[in-house]
Protein backbone atom coordinates (compact mmCIF):
# COMPACT_ATOMS: atom_id res chain seq x y z
CA UNK A 1 0.00 0.00 0.00
CA UNK A 2 2.76 2.58 0.81
CA UNK A 3 4.55 1.54 -2.12
CA UNK A 4 1.62 2.30 -4.54
CA UNK A 5 1.06 5.86 -2.38
CA UNK A 6 4.85 6.29 -3.36
CA UNK A 7 4.18 5.69 -7.18
CA UNK A 8 1.62 7.73 -6.90
CA UNK A 9 3.22 10.86 -5.64
CA UNK A 10 6.49 10.29 -8.35
CA UNK A 11 3.79 10.09 -11.05
CA UNK A 12 1.81 13.31 -9.83
CA UNK A 13 5.44 15.13 -9.82
CA UNK A 14 6.07 14.10 -13.56
CA UNK A 15 3.22 15.08 -14.80
CA UNK A 16 3.17 18.48 -12.54
CA UNK A 17 6.65 18.88 -14.06
CA UNK A 18 5.42 18.44 -18.16
CA UNK A 19 2.40 20.65 -17.66
CA UNK A 20 5.27 23.27 -16.30
CA UNK A 21 7.45 22.57 -18.81
CA UNK A 22 4.03 23.60 -21.22
CA UNK A 23 3.33 26.43 -19.74
CA UNK A 24 6.63 28.54 -18.45
CA UNK A 25 7.66 29.13 -21.53
CA UNK A 26 4.60 29.99 -23.34
CA UNK A 27 4.86 32.62 -20.36
CA UNK A 28 8.35 33.18 -20.44
CA UNK A 29 7.96 33.93 -24.37
CA UNK A 30 4.94 36.56 -23.94
CA UNK A 31 6.76 38.21 -21.23
CA UNK A 32 10.41 38.62 -23.34
CA UNK A 33 8.40 39.84 -26.35
CA UNK A 34 6.45 42.56 -24.30
CA UNK A 35 10.11 43.34 -22.31
CA UNK A 36 12.18 43.56 -25.40
CA UNK A 37 9.39 45.41 -27.81
CA UNK A 38 8.02 48.34 -25.55
CA UNK A 39 11.16 50.62 -26.05
CA UNK A 40 10.39 49.91 -29.90
CA UNK A 41 6.65 51.65 -29.75
CA UNK A 42 6.26 54.81 -30.34
CA UNK A 43 3.98 57.66 -32.15
CA UNK A 44 6.76 57.11 -35.27
CA UNK A 45 6.79 53.04 -35.04
CA UNK A 46 3.09 52.73 -35.56
CA UNK A 47 2.26 55.77 -37.78
CA UNK A 48 5.24 55.75 -39.91
CA UNK A 49 6.40 54.28 -42.77
CA UNK A 50 9.48 52.04 -42.97
CA UNK A 51 12.68 54.01 -43.82
CA UNK A 52 16.18 52.58 -44.78
CA UNK A 53 15.57 49.59 -46.13
CA UNK A 54 13.36 48.68 -43.05
CA UNK A 55 16.18 49.59 -40.59
CA UNK A 56 14.19 52.25 -39.48
CA UNK A 57 11.18 54.46 -39.20
CA UNK A 58 7.32 52.58 -38.77
CA UNK A 59 5.29 49.55 -39.70
CA UNK A 60 2.20 51.57 -40.68
CA UNK A 61 1.78 49.98 -44.27
CA UNK A 62 1.89 46.57 -42.48
CA UNK A 63 -0.54 47.48 -39.82
CA UNK A 64 -2.98 48.54 -42.69
CA UNK A 65 -1.91 45.68 -45.01
CA UNK A 66 -2.87 43.01 -42.40
CA UNK A 67 -5.82 44.81 -41.52
CA UNK A 68 -7.04 45.06 -45.20
CA UNK A 69 -6.26 41.60 -45.49
CA UNK A 70 -8.45 40.47 -42.79
CA UNK A 71 -11.58 42.47 -42.96
CA UNK A 72 -11.36 40.84 -46.91
CA UNK A 73 -11.50 37.32 -45.36
CA UNK A 74 -14.34 37.80 -42.80
CA UNK A 75 -16.54 39.35 -45.72
CA UNK A 76 -15.94 36.24 -47.87
CA UNK A 77 -15.83 33.97 -44.96
CA UNK A 78 -18.42 34.39 -42.60
CA UNK A 79 -21.48 34.42 -44.34
CA UNK A 80 -20.32 31.43 -46.58
CA UNK A 81 -19.60 29.69 -42.78
CA UNK A 82 -22.40 30.80 -41.19
CA UNK A 83 -24.79 29.77 -44.01
CA UNK A 84 -23.04 26.69 -44.18
CA UNK A 85 -23.13 26.46 -40.08
CA UNK A 86 -27.23 26.84 -40.17
CA UNK A 87 -27.23 24.02 -42.88
CA UNK A 88 -25.52 21.73 -40.04
CA UNK A 89 -27.13 22.65 -37.22
CA UNK A 90 -31.12 22.95 -38.64
CA UNK A 91 -30.94 21.33 -42.21
CA UNK A 92 -28.46 18.61 -42.50
CA UNK A 93 -30.23 15.06 -41.26
CA UNK A 94 -27.54 12.38 -40.25
CA UNK A 95 -26.59 10.60 -43.07
CA UNK A 96 -23.87 10.09 -45.66
CA UNK A 97 -23.74 13.49 -47.38
CA UNK A 98 -23.74 15.26 -43.45
CA UNK A 99 -20.42 13.06 -42.62
CA UNK A 100 -19.08 13.62 -45.87
CA UNK A 101 -19.24 17.86 -45.25
CA UNK A 102 -17.96 17.27 -41.39
CA UNK A 103 -14.99 15.08 -43.25
CA UNK A 104 -14.24 18.45 -45.53
CA UNK A 105 -14.66 20.98 -43.11
CA UNK A 106 -11.96 18.26 -40.48
CA UNK A 107 -9.70 17.97 -43.68
CA UNK A 108 -10.17 21.55 -44.43
CA UNK A 109 -8.89 22.56 -40.89
CA UNK A 110 -5.76 20.31 -41.72
CA UNK A 111 -4.21 21.28 -44.65
CA UNK A 112 -0.83 22.85 -44.29
CA UNK A 113 -0.84 26.67 -44.43
CA UNK A 114 1.35 27.02 -46.93
CA UNK A 115 -0.85 24.27 -49.20
CA UNK A 116 -3.40 26.81 -49.00
CA UNK A 117 -0.67 29.73 -50.37
CA UNK A 118 -0.10 27.17 -52.95
CA UNK A 119 -3.71 26.91 -54.05
CA UNK A 120 -4.16 30.98 -53.43
CA UNK A 121 -1.47 31.04 -55.97
CA UNK A 122 -2.61 28.58 -58.57
CA UNK A 123 -6.53 29.75 -58.61
CA UNK A 124 -6.65 33.34 -57.72
CA UNK A 125 -3.14 34.53 -58.79
CA UNK A 126 -2.53 31.87 -61.63
CA UNK A 127 -6.17 31.13 -63.24
CA UNK A 128 -8.48 33.90 -62.51
CA UNK A 129 -5.62 37.31 -63.14
CA UNK A 130 -6.00 38.59 -60.02
CA UNK A 131 -2.26 39.05 -59.65
CA UNK A 132 -0.72 39.42 -56.54
CA UNK A 133 -2.87 41.62 -54.54
CA UNK A 134 -5.21 42.09 -51.67
CA UNK A 135 -7.69 40.20 -53.13
CA UNK A 136 -6.13 37.07 -53.50
CA UNK A 137 -4.51 37.28 -49.97
CA UNK A 138 -8.01 37.71 -48.78
CA UNK A 139 -10.24 35.15 -50.73
CA UNK A 140 -6.90 32.67 -49.13
CA UNK A 141 -7.10 33.15 -46.38
CA UNK A 142 -10.98 33.39 -46.30
CA UNK A 143 -10.93 29.39 -47.33
CA UNK A 144 -8.30 29.26 -44.63
CA UNK A 145 -10.46 30.68 -41.65
CA UNK A 146 -13.62 28.88 -42.95
CA UNK A 147 -13.48 25.78 -40.84
CA UNK A 148 -13.00 27.75 -37.29
CA UNK A 149 -16.07 29.95 -38.63
CA UNK A 150 -18.38 26.84 -39.57
CA UNK A 151 -17.63 24.91 -36.18
CA UNK A 152 -17.82 27.44 -33.69
CA UNK A 153 -20.91 28.76 -35.67
CA UNK A 154 -22.45 25.30 -35.71
CA UNK A 155 -21.57 24.94 -31.67
CA UNK A 156 -23.68 28.40 -31.11
CA UNK A 157 -26.41 27.42 -32.93
CA UNK A 158 -26.40 23.49 -31.33
CA UNK A 159 -26.56 25.20 -28.00
CA UNK A 160 -29.98 27.06 -28.89
CA UNK A 161 -32.19 24.81 -26.81
CA UNK A 162 -34.83 22.74 -29.31
CA UNK A 163 -37.60 23.75 -27.31
CA UNK A 164 -36.88 27.67 -28.33
CA UNK A 165 -37.46 26.25 -32.13
CA UNK A 166 -40.42 24.48 -31.45
CA UNK A 167 -42.39 27.26 -29.26
CA UNK A 168 -42.00 29.22 -32.30
CA UNK A 169 -42.89 26.59 -35.16
CA UNK A 170 -46.38 25.95 -32.93
CA UNK A 171 -46.92 30.01 -33.43
CA UNK A 172 -46.76 29.14 -37.21
CA UNK A 173 -43.73 30.66 -38.06
CA UNK A 174 -42.00 28.99 -40.96
CA UNK A 175 -38.73 27.24 -40.51
CA UNK A 176 -36.57 29.97 -42.04
CA UNK A 177 -38.28 33.10 -39.49
CA UNK A 178 -37.31 30.68 -36.63
CA UNK A 179 -34.31 30.62 -37.44
CA UNK A 180 -34.09 34.08 -38.62
CA UNK A 181 -35.64 35.41 -35.65
CA UNK A 182 -35.27 33.01 -32.81
CA UNK A 183 -32.31 30.92 -33.15
CA UNK A 184 -29.72 33.17 -34.89
CA UNK A 185 -30.45 36.19 -32.46
CA UNK A 186 -29.62 33.91 -29.38
CA UNK A 187 -26.59 32.48 -30.95
CA UNK A 188 -24.62 35.82 -32.00
CA UNK A 189 -22.16 35.88 -28.86
CA UNK A 190 -20.91 32.31 -29.65
CA UNK A 191 -21.10 33.12 -33.76
CA UNK A 192 -19.02 36.50 -32.74
CA UNK A 193 -16.35 34.58 -30.70
CA UNK A 194 -15.96 32.26 -33.66
CA UNK A 195 -15.52 35.61 -35.91
CA UNK A 196 -12.98 37.19 -33.82
CA UNK A 197 -11.28 33.78 -33.26
CA UNK A 198 -10.92 33.30 -37.50
CA UNK A 199 -9.77 37.18 -37.56
CA UNK A 200 -6.65 36.57 -34.84
CA UNK A 201 -5.52 33.45 -36.96
CA UNK A 202 -5.95 35.30 -40.24
CA UNK A 203 -3.70 37.95 -38.77
CA UNK A 204 -1.05 35.54 -37.86
CA UNK A 205 -0.66 33.50 -40.71
CA UNK A 206 2.12 34.27 -43.38
CA UNK A 207 2.27 31.17 -45.67
CA UNK A 208 -0.83 31.99 -47.30
CA UNK A 209 0.05 35.29 -48.04
CA UNK A 210 3.89 34.62 -48.61
CA UNK A 211 2.75 34.43 -52.93
CA UNK A 212 -0.84 35.89 -52.80
CA UNK A 213 0.12 39.57 -51.56
CA UNK A 214 2.42 39.97 -49.59
CA UNK A 215 5.16 42.89 -50.86
CA UNK A 216 8.90 42.70 -49.25
CA UNK A 217 8.93 46.37 -49.14
CA UNK A 218 6.36 48.61 -50.22
CA UNK A 219 6.87 51.63 -48.67
CA UNK A 220 3.32 52.83 -49.20
CA UNK A 221 -0.65 52.43 -48.76
CA UNK A 222 -2.05 49.83 -50.98
CA UNK A 223 -4.10 52.03 -53.44
CA UNK A 224 -6.97 49.07 -54.53
CA UNK A 225 -7.89 45.62 -53.67
CA UNK A 226 -6.00 44.76 -56.74
CA UNK A 227 -2.54 46.43 -54.91
CA UNK A 228 0.26 44.28 -53.44
CA UNK A 229 0.66 44.65 -49.94
CA UNK A 230 2.63 44.56 -47.00
CA UNK A 231 1.05 42.43 -43.70
CA UNK A 232 2.88 42.06 -40.44
CA UNK A 233 3.75 38.74 -40.10
CA UNK A 234 5.57 38.35 -43.62
CA UNK A 235 7.00 42.11 -42.45
CA UNK A 236 8.15 40.14 -38.73
CA UNK A 237 9.82 37.12 -41.25
CA UNK A 238 11.82 39.52 -43.53
CA UNK A 239 12.90 41.55 -41.38
CA UNK A 240 14.49 38.47 -38.91
CA UNK A 241 15.36 36.22 -41.76
CA UNK A 242 16.38 38.79 -45.15
CA UNK A 243 17.24 41.94 -44.29
CA UNK A 244 20.65 42.31 -42.23
CA UNK A 245 21.52 44.46 -39.76
CA UNK A 246 17.89 45.20 -38.44
CA UNK A 247 17.90 47.25 -34.87
CA UNK A 248 16.74 44.05 -32.87
CA UNK A 249 14.37 46.81 -31.12
CA UNK A 250 12.81 46.84 -34.50
CA UNK A 251 12.53 42.86 -34.65
CA UNK A 252 11.47 42.55 -31.14
CA UNK A 253 8.79 45.88 -31.19
CA UNK A 254 7.29 44.07 -34.58
CA UNK A 255 6.78 40.88 -32.92
CA UNK A 256 4.89 43.15 -30.54
CA UNK A 257 2.68 44.46 -32.34
CA UNK A 258 1.70 41.33 -34.11
CA UNK A 259 1.55 39.20 -30.70
CA UNK A 260 -1.02 42.19 -28.97
CA UNK A 261 -3.25 42.36 -32.13
CA UNK A 262 -3.33 38.47 -32.26
CA UNK A 263 -3.72 38.04 -28.31
CA UNK A 264 -6.24 41.34 -27.97
CA UNK A 265 -8.59 39.49 -30.85
CA UNK A 266 -8.48 36.12 -28.36
CA UNK A 267 -8.87 37.93 -25.07
CA UNK A 268 -11.70 39.91 -26.94
CA UNK A 269 -13.30 36.53 -28.07
CA UNK A 270 -12.82 34.53 -24.43
CA UNK A 271 -14.48 37.78 -22.72
CA UNK A 272 -17.83 37.53 -24.89
CA UNK A 273 -17.73 33.66 -24.46
CA UNK A 274 -17.54 33.97 -20.50
CA UNK A 275 -20.24 36.82 -20.18
CA UNK A 276 -22.63 34.73 -22.29
CA UNK A 277 -21.90 32.10 -20.10
CA UNK A 278 -22.94 33.85 -17.53
CA UNK A 279 -25.70 35.78 -18.86
CA UNK A 280 -27.14 32.75 -20.44
CA UNK A 281 -30.49 31.63 -18.34
CA UNK A 282 -31.63 28.08 -20.07
CA UNK B 1 -43.88 35.18 -52.25
CA UNK B 2 -42.68 34.46 -48.94
CA UNK B 3 -42.69 30.62 -49.99
CA UNK B 4 -40.25 31.87 -52.86
CA UNK B 5 -38.06 33.98 -50.98
CA UNK B 6 -37.65 30.91 -48.46
CA UNK B 7 -37.02 28.42 -51.07
CA UNK B 8 -34.49 30.79 -52.47
CA UNK B 9 -32.62 31.12 -49.28
CA UNK B 10 -32.54 27.64 -48.35
CA UNK B 11 -31.39 26.69 -51.64
CA UNK B 12 -28.42 29.16 -50.66
CA UNK B 13 -27.72 27.61 -47.30
CA UNK B 14 -28.15 24.09 -48.63
CA UNK B 15 -24.88 25.45 -51.49
CA UNK B 16 -23.30 26.88 -49.11
CA UNK B 17 -23.45 23.50 -46.35
CA UNK B 18 -21.89 22.02 -49.56
CA UNK B 19 -19.03 24.74 -49.51
CA UNK B 20 -16.33 22.92 -47.65
CA UNK B 21 -16.35 19.92 -49.44
CA UNK B 22 -16.57 22.25 -52.67
CA UNK B 23 -13.23 23.86 -51.68
CA UNK B 24 -11.51 20.31 -50.35
CA UNK B 25 -11.98 19.18 -54.02
CA UNK B 26 -10.88 22.24 -55.30
CA UNK B 27 -7.80 22.52 -53.81
CA UNK B 28 -7.02 19.11 -55.10
CA UNK B 29 -7.90 19.52 -58.13
CA UNK B 30 -5.66 22.91 -58.45
CA UNK B 31 -2.50 21.14 -57.21
CA UNK B 32 -3.13 18.39 -59.47
CA UNK B 33 -3.59 20.60 -62.22
CA UNK B 34 -0.36 22.61 -61.31
CA UNK B 35 1.51 19.78 -60.13
CA UNK B 36 1.31 16.61 -62.01
CA UNK B 37 2.95 18.20 -64.97
CA UNK B 38 6.65 17.22 -63.36
CA UNK B 39 5.79 14.24 -63.65
CA UNK B 40 6.30 14.76 -67.78
CA UNK B 41 9.77 15.46 -67.18
CA UNK B 42 10.67 12.88 -63.76
CA UNK B 43 8.80 9.99 -63.21
CA UNK B 44 6.89 9.59 -59.90
CA UNK B 45 9.51 7.05 -58.50
CA UNK B 46 12.46 9.02 -59.01
CA UNK B 47 10.95 12.25 -57.93
CA UNK B 48 9.99 10.44 -54.47
CA UNK B 49 13.32 8.42 -54.01
CA UNK B 50 15.68 11.08 -55.77
CA UNK B 51 18.53 12.07 -53.48
CA UNK B 52 19.32 15.77 -54.96
CA UNK B 53 17.41 18.33 -55.21
CA UNK B 54 18.84 20.79 -57.69
CA UNK B 55 15.76 22.17 -58.91
CA UNK B 56 17.69 25.61 -61.02
CA UNK B 57 20.54 23.62 -61.82
CA UNK B 58 20.66 22.78 -65.89
CA UNK B 59 18.91 20.56 -66.64
CA UNK B 60 17.20 20.55 -63.21
CA UNK B 61 17.37 17.37 -60.42
CA UNK B 62 14.29 17.46 -58.95
CA UNK B 63 14.48 14.33 -55.71
CA UNK B 64 12.33 15.34 -52.94
CA UNK B 65 14.18 12.55 -50.68
CA UNK B 66 16.42 14.71 -48.73
CA UNK B 67 13.05 16.99 -47.81
CA UNK B 68 11.09 14.00 -46.98
CA UNK B 69 13.93 12.95 -44.77
CA UNK B 70 14.51 16.48 -43.33
CA UNK B 71 10.62 16.50 -42.54
CA UNK B 72 10.98 13.02 -41.11
CA UNK B 73 13.26 13.80 -38.60
CA UNK B 74 12.02 17.22 -37.55
CA UNK B 75 8.42 15.31 -36.47
CA UNK B 76 9.85 12.02 -34.81
CA UNK B 77 12.00 14.60 -33.07
CA UNK B 78 9.27 16.51 -32.71
CA UNK B 79 7.07 13.48 -31.63
CA UNK B 80 9.48 11.92 -29.14
CA UNK B 81 9.30 15.36 -27.22
CA UNK B 82 5.61 16.15 -27.29
CA UNK B 83 3.56 12.92 -27.14
CA UNK B 84 4.76 12.26 -23.46
CA UNK B 85 4.74 15.77 -22.46
CA UNK B 86 1.51 16.77 -23.87
CA UNK B 87 -0.17 13.42 -22.61
CA UNK B 88 0.88 14.06 -19.13
CA UNK B 89 0.37 17.38 -19.48
CA UNK B 90 -3.84 16.59 -20.28
CA UNK B 91 -3.51 14.33 -17.43
CA UNK B 92 -2.81 16.80 -15.08
CA UNK B 93 -5.37 18.93 -16.22
CA UNK B 94 -8.10 16.44 -17.17
CA UNK B 95 -7.37 14.84 -13.46
CA UNK B 96 -5.47 16.43 -10.67
CA UNK B 97 -5.36 19.86 -11.00
CA UNK B 98 -7.65 21.78 -8.79
CA UNK B 99 -10.32 24.12 -10.28
CA UNK B 100 -9.33 27.71 -10.68
CA UNK B 101 -5.46 26.46 -11.89
CA UNK B 102 -7.46 24.12 -13.93
CA UNK B 103 -8.55 27.33 -15.54
CA UNK B 104 -5.29 29.19 -15.94
CA UNK B 105 -3.60 26.16 -17.21
CA UNK B 106 -6.49 25.70 -20.07
CA UNK B 107 -6.12 29.25 -21.35
CA UNK B 108 -2.06 28.90 -20.76
CA UNK B 109 -2.41 26.20 -23.26
CA UNK B 110 -5.20 28.48 -25.57
CA UNK B 111 -2.38 31.42 -25.17
CA UNK B 112 0.23 29.32 -27.08
CA UNK B 113 -2.17 27.50 -30.00
CA UNK B 114 -2.85 31.79 -30.67
CA UNK B 115 0.90 33.00 -30.87
CA UNK B 116 1.47 33.23 -34.76
CA UNK B 117 3.96 30.43 -35.86
CA UNK B 118 6.38 33.46 -37.38
CA UNK B 119 6.69 34.99 -33.83
CA UNK B 120 7.92 31.67 -32.51
CA UNK B 121 9.87 31.30 -35.17
CA UNK B 122 11.31 34.53 -34.50
CA UNK B 123 11.66 34.03 -30.59
CA UNK B 124 13.46 30.31 -31.48
CA UNK B 125 15.88 32.54 -33.74
CA UNK B 126 16.83 34.60 -31.03
CA UNK B 127 16.40 31.85 -27.59
CA UNK B 128 16.54 28.20 -28.89
CA UNK B 129 18.80 28.63 -31.84
CA UNK B 130 22.08 30.30 -29.57
CA UNK B 131 21.01 27.41 -26.96
CA UNK B 132 21.45 25.00 -28.95
CA UNK B 133 24.82 26.10 -30.74
CA UNK B 134 26.37 26.47 -27.10
CA UNK B 135 25.35 23.40 -25.61
CA UNK B 136 26.16 20.62 -28.53
CA UNK B 137 29.06 23.44 -29.07
CA UNK B 138 28.22 23.46 -32.90
CA UNK B 139 29.07 25.93 -35.68
CA UNK B 140 25.40 26.75 -36.02
CA UNK B 141 22.23 26.16 -34.24
CA UNK B 142 20.05 25.92 -37.44
CA UNK B 143 19.65 22.32 -36.89
CA UNK B 144 16.81 19.42 -37.09
CA UNK B 145 16.61 19.34 -33.46
CA UNK B 146 15.84 23.06 -32.68
CA UNK B 147 13.23 22.44 -35.37
CA UNK B 148 12.09 19.85 -33.51
CA UNK B 149 12.05 21.46 -30.11
CA UNK B 150 10.48 24.44 -31.20
CA UNK B 151 7.67 21.83 -33.14
CA UNK B 152 7.13 20.20 -30.19
CA UNK B 153 6.34 23.12 -28.33
CA UNK B 154 3.69 24.21 -31.16
CA UNK B 155 2.05 20.71 -31.35
CA UNK B 156 1.11 20.74 -27.39
CA UNK B 157 -1.91 22.87 -28.11
CA UNK B 158 -3.74 19.72 -30.41
CA UNK B 159 -2.27 16.95 -28.06
CA UNK B 160 -3.64 18.67 -24.83
CA UNK B 161 -6.93 19.55 -25.84
CA UNK B 162 -8.07 16.52 -27.63
CA UNK B 163 -6.27 13.84 -25.37
CA UNK B 164 -8.11 15.80 -22.02
CA UNK B 165 -11.41 16.15 -23.84
CA UNK B 166 -11.04 12.75 -24.27
CA UNK B 167 -10.21 12.15 -20.72
CA UNK B 168 -12.71 13.94 -19.72
CA UNK B 169 -15.47 12.58 -21.70
CA UNK B 170 -14.56 8.92 -20.08
CA UNK B 171 -18.03 7.68 -17.96
CA UNK B 172 -17.74 8.76 -14.35
CA UNK B 173 -18.95 5.46 -13.15
CA UNK B 174 -14.89 3.65 -14.29
CA UNK B 175 -13.49 6.03 -12.18
CA UNK B 176 -16.03 5.09 -9.37
CA UNK B 177 -15.69 0.98 -9.91
CA UNK B 178 -11.75 1.74 -9.48
CA UNK B 179 -11.23 3.49 -6.54
CA UNK B 180 -14.51 1.42 -4.78
CA UNK B 181 -11.95 -1.46 -5.44
CA UNK B 182 -9.05 -0.15 -3.83
CA UNK B 183 -7.05 1.07 -6.04
CA UNK B 184 -5.17 4.40 -5.90
CA UNK B 185 -5.59 7.90 -8.20
CA UNK B 186 -2.67 7.00 -10.05
CA UNK B 187 -3.97 3.36 -10.34
CA UNK B 188 -7.20 4.35 -11.41
CA UNK B 189 -5.46 6.72 -14.17
CA UNK B 190 -2.83 4.33 -15.28
CA UNK B 191 -4.88 0.86 -15.77
CA UNK B 192 -8.25 2.07 -16.17
CA UNK B 193 -8.77 5.96 -17.82
CA UNK B 194 -5.63 5.55 -20.24
CA UNK B 195 -6.74 2.44 -21.49
CA UNK B 196 -10.46 3.84 -22.33
CA UNK B 197 -9.53 7.02 -23.47
CA UNK B 198 -6.51 5.56 -25.99
CA UNK B 199 -8.28 5.92 -29.58
CA UNK B 200 -9.06 9.77 -28.61
CA UNK B 201 -5.76 9.87 -26.85
CA UNK B 202 -4.32 8.22 -30.40
CA UNK B 203 -6.37 11.04 -32.64
CA UNK B 204 -5.16 13.69 -30.10
CA UNK B 205 -1.33 12.07 -31.17
CA UNK B 206 -1.98 11.93 -34.84
CA UNK B 207 -3.11 15.86 -35.07
CA UNK B 208 -0.70 16.95 -33.69
CA UNK B 209 1.74 14.82 -35.70
CA UNK B 210 -0.10 16.45 -38.37
CA UNK B 211 0.26 20.00 -37.32
CA UNK B 212 3.75 19.40 -37.03
CA UNK B 213 4.18 18.06 -40.60
CA UNK B 214 2.28 21.12 -41.93
CA UNK B 215 4.04 23.85 -40.43
CA UNK B 216 6.05 25.78 -42.11
CA UNK B 217 6.97 29.66 -41.07
CA UNK B 218 8.42 28.74 -37.24
CA UNK B 219 10.18 25.55 -39.20
CA UNK B 220 12.02 27.41 -42.25
CA UNK B 221 13.12 30.34 -39.60
CA UNK B 222 15.29 27.42 -37.02
CA UNK B 223 15.76 24.63 -39.22
CA UNK B 224 19.06 26.00 -41.37
CA UNK B 225 17.31 25.07 -44.80
CA UNK B 226 19.80 22.87 -46.38
CA UNK B 227 18.50 20.74 -48.79
CA UNK B 228 20.63 17.06 -48.21
CA UNK B 229 20.30 14.29 -46.82
CA UNK B 230 20.69 14.60 -43.01
CA UNK B 231 22.52 11.81 -41.12
CA UNK B 232 22.33 13.38 -37.25
CA UNK B 233 19.72 15.90 -35.74
CA UNK B 234 22.11 18.00 -34.98
CA UNK B 235 22.65 19.16 -38.53
CA UNK B 236 20.64 21.65 -40.95
CA UNK B 237 17.47 20.16 -42.76
CA UNK B 238 14.75 21.35 -44.69
CA UNK B 239 11.15 20.40 -45.02
CA UNK B 240 8.53 19.46 -47.54
CA UNK B 241 6.56 22.47 -46.07
CA UNK B 242 9.82 25.13 -45.98
CA UNK B 243 11.12 24.21 -49.51
CA UNK B 244 7.55 25.29 -50.99
CA UNK B 245 7.19 28.63 -48.83
CA UNK B 246 11.52 29.34 -49.65
CA UNK B 247 11.24 28.49 -53.14
CA UNK B 248 8.10 29.87 -54.54
CA UNK B 249 8.45 33.58 -54.36
CA UNK B 250 11.25 32.51 -57.05
CA UNK B 251 10.24 29.77 -59.19
CA UNK B 252 8.72 31.19 -62.59
CA UNK B 253 5.04 30.12 -62.91
CA UNK B 254 4.94 27.80 -65.75
CA UNK B 255 8.72 26.06 -65.27
CA UNK B 256 9.43 22.46 -63.83
CA UNK B 257 10.81 24.06 -60.49
CA UNK B 258 7.33 25.71 -60.05
CA UNK B 259 5.75 22.43 -61.39
CA UNK B 260 7.65 20.38 -59.16
CA UNK B 261 7.01 22.59 -55.95
CA UNK B 262 3.25 21.77 -56.64
CA UNK B 263 4.36 18.23 -56.44
CA UNK B 264 5.44 18.49 -52.92
CA UNK B 265 2.18 20.12 -51.93
CA UNK B 266 0.30 16.93 -53.52
CA UNK B 267 2.58 15.37 -51.32
CA UNK B 268 1.81 17.24 -48.13
CA UNK B 269 -2.44 17.49 -48.66
CA UNK B 270 -2.26 13.91 -49.27
CA UNK B 271 -0.34 13.22 -45.81
CA UNK B 272 -2.93 15.73 -43.83
CA UNK B 273 -5.94 13.96 -46.06
CA UNK B 274 -4.49 10.45 -44.51
CA UNK B 275 -3.98 11.63 -40.99
CA UNK B 276 -6.95 13.78 -40.57
CA UNK B 277 -9.58 10.87 -41.37
CA UNK B 278 -7.74 8.03 -39.52
CA UNK B 279 -7.96 10.53 -36.64
CA UNK B 280 -11.82 11.11 -37.35
CA UNK B 281 -12.28 7.44 -37.90
CA UNK B 282 -10.42 6.70 -34.40
CA UNK B 283 -12.69 9.93 -32.49
CA UNK B 284 -15.71 7.93 -34.00
CA UNK B 285 -15.09 4.57 -33.26
CA UNK B 286 -15.15 6.24 -29.36
CA UNK B 287 -18.69 7.08 -29.85
CA UNK B 288 -20.22 4.41 -30.75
Amino acid sequence: MRNSKRSQSIAFFFLFLSTLLIVVPVGLIVVIIIIKGIPAINWQFIFDIPRQGMRAGGIFPAIIGTIYLVTGAIIFALPIGLLAAIYLSEYARDNFLTRIIKLAIINLSGVPSVVYGLFGLALFVVFFKFGASILSGSLTLGIMILPIIITTSREALESVPQSFREVSLSLGASKWQTIRHIVLPNAIPGILTGTILGLGRAAGETAPILFTVAAFYLPRLPKSIFDQAMALPYHLYVISTQVPNVDEKIRYGTALVLLMLVLSMNLVAIIIRYKFRKKKKW
Amino acid sequence: MRKLKEGIIEKLILICGLASIFFVVLIFLFLLKEGLSVFKTVNPFNFLSGKNWYPISEPPQLGILPLILGSFLVTIGASIISIPIGVACAIYIAEIAPGNIKEVLKSGIELLAAIPSVVLGFIGMVTLVPWVKAVFHLPTGLTALSGAIMLAFMAMPTIVSIAEDALYSIPKSYKEGAFALGATHWQTIWRVMLPAASSGILAAIMLGIGRVIGETMAVMMITGNAAVIPHTILQPVRTLTATIAAEMGEAVVGSEHYFALFAIGIVLFIISFAINVGADLFLHRKKT
